[in-house]
């Protein structure tokens, strides 16, 4: 027996109980409210912040909100909706993300909502922050570096009798979920499955346990056909006369992306109707010969002679395209972020599996290009104008895209299309 | 509260400290045992003491000295104070001797910005030092000497306080004068007399008092809390420390009058770490309002009632000014602040109705009684009756406690304290506005204040200074002046590092956020920032403001955004041409780690 009460959403006029939390309230009339942290009625955690709203005027978590009578909620104005996006882009520069390697992509809150929102890159630069990967615990393996800090797991994976399994430790940007080794050996393990599926992301995964589903077929891969694609509508630069001038190259990349690039086939002729190529290892041409209207970069920086050419491509090129997820948030190569340089060269030169016994030199000389402390996303070296997640982008998309720039036509990227990291 | 040691978490922290003050860490094999007792596993436990800088779990030292790190304190001569001691003990900051005798750490304010340089050994304070006056403390130390023997009573600097009849807080008081008044009024009677004296919290969120008094008993509870909050973190605050220095009955008494109105039962002083010098003289005087039938069992009042206060620690958090990570604090664990769904006065401590009052707030509850309403009413402004307490520090000739009517110009204030050539000043310590010359002649008030949101509209200071210009000032009284001289990004830089060490970590807006803005000022300080840089800081300022959870965040950016929008040119000058490079790239930087490993391996095998 509750109360009924009046309470506007975006202007929509709904009768609802008073005391209902305002996710549920909003849903049931079909308003969206993204959430991360939130998957229960019951104490809601408020740690994320994406369902930030806006009640009577004052900023607060939708998750935390109890229907009220009289209450006027905004959820999707502009400001809010842009907030939502830029918490989203900080988690990810917040953590190492790297979703064309992740157990969970698919299974994903964080990169579902990263699709919906249109998310390309991240207006931050990386954090970079020294992350650890347990894999002490029995059955599960705590990959920190995913970690969001959402606290789901340490307000509700107990052990029987009553032990917490995870918790905080540390504070500020060194917070961090630590698993208990002793309680987790408690678990059963549906109950470590559980945790698993609890986690938003791919922070708690339980070995052997981890590639069940296919991708493909996975919770989020079927999801967001009907969800309006993202119109960008920045101007764009309007046609010259002639042909457009295309360069491209591949820095700490596998060229995949470049590989994807082919994968146009006959549409190629079009192209070629319409730019030409220069430096590009489509055309082998080593060194620029005239400035070009478009850059396009694969792979992020590892070393100094990607610096360079990265730099050298700025200068020559009118609008930088990074493309692919190497080139935007480090992708593969910006693993070895995890692992101490001087690791990385003796792993590789002196103690791998596939060195001669007694290898005892790291090459170093003036000729050979220096490896970097970390690899780097191209934006953080140089400035970019845009870019086309995914590993790889499919042809189809690069060339909408670049074909959209060029032309100075205004292109939305639909959900779909980013669905292949 | 009185329940069983090792069964209620709220005794944890006691335990903890008894083990760090003990040993001077908490071992892993502590660790084992308190959590067994506790029913906690051994991470949750960490959980609990990585949060506070106090505790620790590798050796401190036996004696432990903590300096602060704050603005006014670098400015005073700490670097020259750190430097003596890192010599006098052969140790750099941050470490601890080999033979585990001495520590030297850093920690943020610890409230002794009028005597600074000053530190901390084993929680004793010492003030006004010198070089050698370091090497003479390390030497008796070491000669057997205990901290104790050695230390200052840090001085009560009062440097001014309206006439006699129109002070509140310094004048002289007599123990238990006031406490006559519960025999005539009801309970609700002394709320509806708080609620007329429009008192407002004095932390700094100036939330009206009785309101929170009639919430708190409106709410049926057979347990109901009363929480002193005296842990001031705020830096250059130290009016709580001068208080119960000079009259802690009053905070004692208006805990009492609190408990009588929303009839509670139990009550804490949450003392923060930094002052638990003062805990044995407050020991003391709770026994003896115990002793006089003040505290305990039937007090004597119109409608007798229970209530005792005990002492709880805090161990080294900003964060835990905030009433809802207090109240978690005071639980035993983190000191993560709540999610707002409920107010203290709802659910607080142990999800029971609570009362979080300031130790200002709560010492002017029986001068005010004492005084009478109309009395208290004809002090100070319409909005905001009464007197307010400052800490002023920085750079001005008469830093102390000053204890102002509301009401006078911030023009007439800085005369008072001799502000040399003033330039800036940070108003509510770090978590507030930055004032320039645009606001000298506001007055010092809660009249005609703004709506949160319209702060920073203006496009520059002229027009700042036009629609500002009757707007009151009201902060929580920390009050740090800066000359001309001083540069205003070191300040602000300082302010950045502390909110990113005091951040919690639960929210990723406050957490990341702020550590993101430092990166910023690092980028204008190194002279790599462009316009955009500039346009970002605002934005994404904007955006920690509006999602952060709780007032840490939402107040962490206001000092950087007041002082882009009064001193344009200082950042003006930092900045230099847009290029289509991000000059923070430094390819040298990014390879030295490189160059230093084959040059190393290249020795190891030659």
């Amino acid at each position: 027996m509750t109360d009924k009460v009046n309470i506007s959403i975006d202007g929509r006029h709904i009768v609802t109980e008073a005391g209902k939390n305002l996710v549920t309230v909003a849903k049931e009339h079909g308003v969206y409210i993204p959430t991360l942290c939130y998957f229960r009625n019951l104490n809601p955690l408020g740690t994320c912040r994406i369902c930030t709203v806006r009640v009577n005027g004052k900023d607060t978590t939708g998750c935390t909100v109890k229907a009220a009578g009289g209450m006027e909620i905004e959820v999707n104005t502009p400001d809010l909706l842009e907030n939502r996006k830029a918490i989203i882009e900080m988690l990810y520069a917040e953590g190492n993300h790297f979703c064309p390697t992740c157990e969970k992509s698919g299974n994903c809150e964080m990169q579902n909502h990263a699709y919906d929102m249109g998310l390309t890159v991240t207006r931050y630069p990386q954090v970079f922050s020294a992350k650890n990967v347990d894999f002490t615990p029995k059955r599960m393996i705590m990959e920190s570096n995913r970690c969001i800090l959402c606290k789901r797991c340490v307000e509700e994976v107990k052990t029987r009798d009553g032990y917490d399994v995870f918790s905080f430790v540390q504070r500020g940007v060194k917070t961090r979920v630590q698993i208990d080794y002793e309680q987790e050996e408690k678990l059963s393990e549906a109950e470590a499955i559980r945790a698993m599926n609890l986690c938003p992301v791919g922070a708690i995964l339980v070995k052997g346990m981890i590639q069940e589903q296919p991708f493909g077929e996975r919770k989020y891969d079927l999801l967001g056909k009907d969800i309006k694609p993202v119109v960008r509508n920045e101007s764009l630069r309007k046609a010259d006369s002639g042909k457009y001038i295309i360069g491209t190259t591949s820095l700490a990349g596998c060229f995949g992306c470049h590989m994807s690039l082919l994968d146009i086939d006959t549409d190629l002729l079009d192209i070629v109707e319409l730019a030409e190529f220069n430096k590009s290892p489509l055309t082998d041409i080593k060194k620029f010969t005239k400035q070009c209207h478009i850059g396009l970069i694969e792979g992020g920086c590892s070393n100094s002679e990607n610096v360079h050419v990265l730099k050298e491509f700025r200068k020559k090129c009118d609008i930088l395209v990074a493309f692919g997820e190497c080139a935007i948030m480090g992708g593969i190569p910006a693993m070895r972020n995890f692992v101490p340089l001087q690791e990385c060269l003796e792993e590789a030169y002196l103690n791998g599996i596939t060195t001669e016994i007694g290898a005892h030199v790291v090459p170093g000389h003036e000729d050979i290009p220096k490896m970097l402390n970390n690899v780097y996303p191209c934006n953080e070296v140089v400035k970019i104008d845009y870019y086309i997640p995914g590993c790889p982008p499919s042809a189809q998309h690069i060339w909408k895209v670049v074909k959209s720039i060029l032309l100075g036509e205004e292109f939305s990227i639909a959900h779909d299309e980013f669905k292949y990291d | 509260m009185g329940a069983e040691k090792g069964t209620d978490r709220s005794t944890l922290m006691d335990i903890l400290w008894d083990v760090q003050r003990r040993k001077r860490y908490i071992s892993e094999d502590d660790i084992g045992k308190i959590g067994q007792a506790f029913n906690m596993s051994k991470t949750e436990l960490e959980g609990v003491i990585t949060f506070y800088h106090f505790f620790s779990t590798t050796n401190r030292g036996k004696y432990t000295i903590y300096l602060n790190d704050s603005i006014v304190a670098n400015q005073s001569g700490r670097k020259a104070i750190q430097r003596a001691f890192e010599e006098a003990l052969g140790i750099k900051l941050g470490h601890v001797t080999p033979d585990n005798m001495f520590g030297l750490y850093r920690t943020p304010c610890i409230g002794l910005s009028d005597q600074e340089p000053s530190c901390l050994i084993n929680f004793k304070p010492f003030t006004n030092l010198t070089r050698d006056r370091v090497f003479e403390i390390v030497t008796e130390l070491k000669s057997g000497k205990r901290p104790s023997e050695l230390c200052d009573i840090p001085k009560s600097i009062i440097h001014y306080t309206p006439a006699e009849e129109r002070t509140v807080f310094f004048k002289p008081y007599r123990q238990f004068s006031s406490l006559s008044i519960l025999n005539t009024y009801s309970p609700e009677e002394i709320i509806d007399l708080v609620k007329k004296s429009k008192l407002t919290g004095r932390g700094g969120a100036f939330f009206p008092t009785g309101l929170k008094w009639e919430f708190c008993r409106n709410n049926p509870s057979e347990i109901k809390y009363i929480i002193c909050n005296a842990d001031e973190g705020e830096p250059g605050t130290f009016k709580d420390r001068v208080l119960m220095e000079e009259h802690p009955e009053l905070m004692i008494e208006g805990m009492i009058f609190a408990a009588y109105a929303v009839g509670a039962s139990e009550g804490a002083i949450y003392l923060r770490a930094e002052y638990m010098y003062l805990r044995d003289r407050l020991e003391e005087l709770l026994s003896k309002y115990r002793s006089q039938g003040y505290l305990g069992k039937g007090i004597k009042a119109k409608t007798p009632f229970d209530f005792d206060v005990y002492i709880h620690m805090g161990a080294g958090a900003y964060v835990c000014g905030e009433e809802t990570a207090l109240i978690h604090s005071m639980e035993g664990k983190r000191g993560e602040p709540g999610t707002r769904e409920f107010f203290p006065v709802e659910k607080g401590f142990n999800d029971r109705p609570t009362i979080v009052n300031n130790v200002e707030t709560l010492c002017a509850v029986p001068r005010i009684l004492e005084m009478g309403i109309s009395k208290y009413l004809s002090l100070g402004t319409k909005a905001t009756p009464g007197t307010k307490l400052f800490s002023v520090s920085g750079d001005c000739s008469k830093p102390g406690m000053y204890e102002i009517e509301w009401g006078m110009k911030l023009r007439d204030f800085l005369d008072l304290i001799g502000a040399e050539d003033p330039c800036f000043i940070l108003f509510n310590g770090f978590a507030g506005e930055c004032l320039s010359e645009a606001d000298f002649d506001r007055e010092i008030s809660g009249e005609n204040l703004l709506a949160e949101h319209m702060q920073f509209r203006f496009k520059d200071p002229l027009e700042y200074a036009r629609k500002m210009g009757g707007i009151g000032l009201r902060s929580g009284g920390s009050f740090m002046v800066f000359n001309k001289q001083r540069d205003l990004l070191k300040i602000l830089k300082n302010v950045a590092d502390f909110f990113v060490a005091e951040s919690c970590g639960i929210c990723v807006p406050c957490r990341t956020g702020n550590f993101l803005l430092n990166k910023k000022i690092d980028k204008l300080i190194l002279g790599h920032a462009e316009q955009q840089d500039l346009d970002e800081i605002k934005e994404w300022s904007n955006i920690i403001k509006i999602t952060s959870r709780c007032g840490l965040g939402k107040m962490s950016s206001t000092a950087l955004n007041h002082a882009m929008l009064k001193f344009p040119e200082v950042f003006e000058k930092r900045i230099s041409a847009n290029t289509d490079f991000n000059k923070s790239f430094s390819l040298e930087g990014a390879t030295a780690d490189y160059d230093r490993i084959i040059n190393e391996m290249t020795l190891d095998y030659d």
